[in-house]
């Protein structure tokens, strides 16, 4: 039994040390020269305005709901387009109708309002 | 790679998609129609829905089917006498819903086009509850179940002791879903299937993996059905919520716990009764002293119902308790179920046409003088309250009648000796009400309109016929468990 364990003591061990090591490398040979424009924050090129802790508009929230209905979607749908030449009819039936399912939800958030930009 | 299909009968599944497909209609019908409309409209889809699904059930009885077998495995959904009961209940109680929704929720401000859409979806899922034979789908139609009914607990947004009771029930149903799915994985292990035949088949020699998957099942099961110590949520989540949802959790989320639970024990874990029995009996028993004690303090009807809910919780766990032991358990689990869904629907109707508005109204002094304002109303409460004491003729007598016997059958003594006098107990605080309704005197309206008079008059009738001829229903209560208990046993 615990021969099947090996492989994960193996993964723990290792699993660490992998990205660790190139960072204590990085420390232990590079050169260390900071100033001022080295210290700042990078982001996009642009000069950071202001304090990184902002509030972000609570709306957000909904369009992650919303994502989440494409992603599982995109997630089932893989496996289908996968097998898709061994398929029957009712198989092409049953994932139309899931499609169908989820474009319902989407077609609802829709008509409550949820796509409008407040 | 090869794709099978697995073998599919639509006709066995039907009812639930009835039920699902009404929900995700009525989702529809927003984008076409007014907002208005769909209002007007959707209580009365939703009976219709309810029909159709209740006559398809009507004409599988008798009938054992099994449908979604992935090749090489056993079936995922099992239809049998025991689950197109449990249907049965489920569609009559969706139905009462409706029943006392209708005037209920334009009246307080809560006419939300969502409500019966969310209402036949949690409906889909407590009937998948007892059709499932795979525990991989009790925990799913364990989420459809659920997941609807947290936002109904919260329908009455923003009103904070609404949105408390949302957040206490997600926030435990959340972790008592977790629970419940380590147990499934704990059983996995130790079987190496999560299909109930197989699962039967390799539990006796599971060891301490699978006693300990049986355990966390058990408090899963315990959350859900709201058994002491997991009943903590019950209480606030019921005062909490509106009314109408607070009915249709009472009945509906309620047995269909108990659905899976008789299926997954009684069947799947049979073979380790004496590990569990012992358990199941212990929590019954403090599910009654618990439910049945704190229920005489409560000055909230809705809290008062809410520990009664509790302590009939306890009643049902005694069945279940004697369903190893005892060829009754089963079947007087399920004749108390069906008994216990009158009454109690016909008490929160009754609660629900004395709520002046929303929360208001439902403190047990407001009871008082019921019996001068309306005297029917005032008599069926006393009569759906006699029912919940257990004092014949009621269905509620006859429900427990039948818990005790199959209590001492299975030779649970002890058990049946605490459910006597807890019984004895809940008379105080039930009676009460009745005392307040006819000794004193006074004020406040009644809302009585002709949809809800209808759920008063059928839930008495169906607890008058429990409690006179309790026997042709225990027959029927009989064929469905026998049934049930015949096709699980088999494979």
């Amino acid at each position: 039994m615990f021969a099947e364990w090996q492989f994960i003591a193996l993964f723990v061990l290792l699993a660490p040390i992998l990205p660790g090591a190139p960072i204590i490398i990085n420390r232990l040979l590079g050169p260390h020269k900071p100033n001022y424009i080295k210290q700042q924050t990078y982001e996009c090129g642009i000069e950071t305005v202001g304090d990184t802790w902002v509030q972000f508009k609570v709306q957000y929230y909904i369009y992650a709901l919303v994502f989440v209905i494409f992603d599982i979607e995109a997630v089932f749908l893989f496996p289908i387009a996968a097998a898709f030449g061994q398929l029957g009819v009712f198989a092409i039936g049953a994932t139309v109708l899931f499609v169908f399912l989820l474009a319902d939800g989407l077609a609802y958030a829709w008509s409550r309002g949820v796509l409008e930009w407040v | 790679m090869e794709f099978v299909t697995p073998t599919i009968n639509i006709l066995i599944v039907l009812p639930v998609l009835l039920v699902a497909g009404g929900g995700a209609l009525l989702m529809l019908l927003e984008l076409f129609m007014a907002e208005e409309r769909v209002k007007q409209w959707a209580p009365t889809l939703a009976i219709i829905v309810l029909a159709l699904a209740f006559l398809q059930t009507i004409g599988l009885w008798g009938q054992t089917h099994t449908t979604f077998t992935p090749e090489g495995s056993s079936p995922m959904v099992i239809l049998d006498n025991f689950a197109t009961f449990l249907n049965v209940i489920f569609l009559l109680t969706g139905f009462f819903t409706v029943l006392i929704s209708v005037n209920y929720l334009p009246r307080v401000g809560l006419n939300r086009s969502e409500y019966y859409m969310l209402m036949l979806f949690s409906l889909s899922g407590m009937m998948l509850m007892g059709m499932a034979n795979d525990l991989i789908l009790v925990f799913l139609a364990l989420e459809v179940l659920s997941i609807p009914l947290y936002i109904l607990a919260g329908l009455s947004r923003p009103r904070p002791e609404s949105e408390e009771s949302a957040m206490k029930y997600f926030f435990l149903g959340a972790f008592s879903s977790a629970i419940f799915v380590f147990g499934i994985a704990l059983t996995y292990g130790a079987t190496g299937s999560t299909a109930l035949p197989a699962v039967l088949a390799g539990v006796s020699n599971g060891g301490a993996l699978a006693l300990a998957g049986v355990a966390m099942m058990l408090v899963g099961f315990g959350f859900k059905v709201a058994a002491a110590p997991f009943h903590m949520w019950t209480p606030d989540v019921y005062e909490g919520a509106p009314t109408v949802v607070t009915a249709f959790m009472s009945v509906g989320a309620k047995v269909g716990g108990f659905a899976a639970m008789l299926r997954v024990f009684v069947s799947a874990f049979g073979s380790l009764g004496q590990t569990w029995v012992p358990a199941v009996a212990v929590i019954a028993a403090i599910t009654l002293i618990i439910g049945n004690v704190v229920a005489i303090v409560q000055p909230n009807i809705k809290r008062m119902l809410a520990y009664s809910s509790i302590a009939h919780a306890g009643y049902i766990l005694m069945a279940v308790a004697a369903s190893v032991n005892s060829p009754d358990g089963v079947s007087a689990a399920l004749f108390y179920m069906f008994a216990y869904l009158f009454t109690n629907l016909g008490a929160f109707a009754i609660a629900i046409a004395a709520e002046r508005k929303l929360g208001e109204g439902v403190m047990l002094d407001d009871y008082k003088g019921l019996a001068k304002r309306s005297p029917l109303l005032a008599l069926a409460m006393a009569y759906f309250m006699l029912s919940l004491t257990g004092i014949p003729p009621t269905g509620g007598f006859s429900g427990k009648f039948f818990v005790f016997r199959a209590t001492l059958e299975a030779g649970l003594v002890w058990l049946a000796v605490v459910g006597v006098i807890t019984s004895v107990v809940s008379g105080y605080y039930y009676l009460r009400v009745v005392y307040l309704m006819y000794m004193y005197d006074g004020e406040g309206e009644l809302h009585t309109k002709p949809a809800l008079l209808t759920a008063v008059a059928l839930t008495v009738l169906a607890t008058l016929v429990l409690g006179l001829l309790p026997g042709a229903w225990y027959e029927i209560t009989k064929q469905a468990a026998l049934q049930g208990l015949q096709v699980l046993a088999g494979g």
